[in-house]
């Protein structure tokens, strides 16, 4: 295997650490994620973009080991291709998450990533599925990665049924700073992704335009 | 019941069979005081950046061996085809072997297509190889080079994760050359400030990091044009020696100390003349 006794990154697998988020609203769904890539306690990528396209109107966002998470996204993406070639249409969301899902479980014992699967269909809307461990399960919303532990009691407390595209954006961000803010292994910058039926935006928010709380 | 077992051939990929014998005989060799041959590994620093033109990687040139020096001179920037190459950092064998062997695979994908090769494909084909042998072949690469789309920078790690990035180090002096980097690092900045930048980083690894040293290659990819520059910067000439302890042809030796004894011969007694010794 790989030496212990030199640099840590070349025996450490690298990981992304990772705060992800996804949540839906009424006409679509808003993805975030931060930016940071590790190796052991060193920072590999400061800038890298977690929020990985699997379709014009799908992503998904990658957390856990870096290499597992990309090929299972690459992989997807892929497989997702021929799909909506073969049925002549976009693929639903529900295709996508149940494509990782089905990688997730069958390899559950070899891979350590977490994806979260969001976009937008014509059939129901904006969705987020989480596929943790091979699961696939449906939420309004869903975070995931090493920063979303410090931000459950943030969520849970703040999301309200019936926000809108603003709200949700804001929502989001505030989630990623505060996350940044207090995991070691997130940070950088924040992307957010914003999915409905019209457009797929995306956005970089620079660390210094973070919101700031109460100690910043 | 009588069981046949039928000799299969492997069916490829790694074979573990000899591990326990090793592990055992790593052990008999720590009893008597000696440790196994470790692989060679290259230490290293190597970098890369994107300039206004098109691509410059760096390579320290120093190959270890645990802790002597086993090359002063390697070359890490390996060739992947006209318009792009890679520098490797990690287990020398294994950034040796996998870059050749994508080098012969993107020859015939792109004699296939009838095209010049992108840096995407032998992205996609390194990362899909070393992520198959989950992290067992311990390179970690620095690819680069200039396609049809522009040029491209790519830093790929032993488990098979890749970052696509304008600027990247790798290796045990990667933190020295990525501070450098972190400084100095401007986009679109022209050739010969990115070399100099790219020289730069290499002897920080170079000077802060035991595993890297010597001198410092660069190569410079840009459309349609590659300048492989072994070695540009001789940054750890062997020095002259000002004296000599040999002495010129021609001279005398002579010596001040008598050394031969001389015993005193009685001719008394036969024993006494199997004493006379002559010591030169």
């Amino acid at each position: 295997m790989l030496d212990g006794t030199g640099p840590e990154w070349l025996s450490e697998e690298v990981k992304t650490g990772t705060t992800i988020i996804a949540i839906e609203y009424n006409g679509g769904v808003v993805l975030g994620s931060d930016s940071r890539v590790s190796a052991g306690a060193s920072v590999v990528n400061r800038v890298m973009n977690k929020l990985s396209p699997l379709h014009d109107k799908i992503y998904c966002a990658l957390s856990g080991s870096a290499a597992d998470a990309q090929t299972i996204a690459e992989m997807v993406n892929y497989q997702l291709d021929v799909h909506s070639m073969e049925i002549g249409e976009d693929p639903q969301v529900r295709s996508a998450a149940t494509l990782v899902k089905n990688i997730s479980y069958k390899y559950k014992e070899e891979l350590s990533a977490h994806l979260i699967v969001a976009g937008w269909d014509r059939r129901d809307g904006g969705q987020v599925f989480a596929t943790l461990k091979g699961l696939i399960t449906r939420q309004p919303f869903a975070v995931g990665g090493s920063g979303s532990s410090y931000v459950y009691g943030f969520v849970d407390a703040e999301y309200r049924r019936g926000m809108n595209k603003e709200d949700c954006q804001q929502f989001v961000v505030n989630t990623l700073s505060l996350a940044m803010s207090r995991d070691g292994s997130s940070g950088g910058v924040a992307y957010i992704v914003t999915i409905d039926e019209h457009s797929t935006e995306e956005k970089v928010i620079l660390g210094n335009d973070l919101p700031t709380f109460f100690d910043q | 019941m009588a069981t046949l077992t039928v000799n299969r051939a492997a069916l490829g990929g790694f074979s573990f069979e000899n591990c326990k014998r090793n592990a055992l005989l790593e052990g008999e060799a720590n009893k008597v005081g000696c440790s196994l041959p470790s692989a060679r590994k290259t230490g290293t620093t190597i970098c890369g950046v994107v300039f206004k033109d098109g691509v410059i990687l760096g390579a320290d040139t120093r190959a270890t061996e645990g802790m002597v020096v086993a090359d002063k001179n390697c070359s890490k920037i390996h060739y992947i085809s006209p318009n792009i190459y890679c520098c490797g950092a990690g287990t020398a064998a294994d950034t040796e072997m996998t870059t050749q062997i994508i080098s012969s695979n993107l020859e015939l994908h792109s004699l296939s297509t009838g095209r010049l090769p992108r840096v995407a494909t032998a992205n996609r084909m390194l990362k899909q190889m070393l992520f198959r042998y989950q992290g067992y072949i311990g390179a970690a690469l620095v690819l680069g080079g200039v396609d049809c789309n522009g040029p491209h920078l790519y830093s790929i790690y032993p488990h098979g994760s890749t970052d696509k990035l304008p600027y990247v180090t790798m290796g045990s002096g990667s933190l020295a050359a990525m501070a450098v980097f972190e400084d100095r690092y401007k986009p679109d900045m022209e050739e010969e400030a990115a070399k100099q930048l790219v020289r730069d980083a290499i002897a920080a690894g170079i000077f802060n990091d035991l595993g890297s040293g010597s001198n410092i290659d660069l190569c410079v990819i840009t459309k349609g044009k590659v300048d492989y520059l072994r070695p540009h910067d001789e940054a750890n000439k062997k020095g002259v020696r000002t004296g000599d302890y040999k002495y010129k042809r021609g001279t005398t030796g002579y010596s001040l100390l008598i050394t031969h004894r001389r015993h005193d011969v009685f001719i008394s007694s036969m024993e006494m003349m199997s004493e006379v010794t002559c010591v030169l």
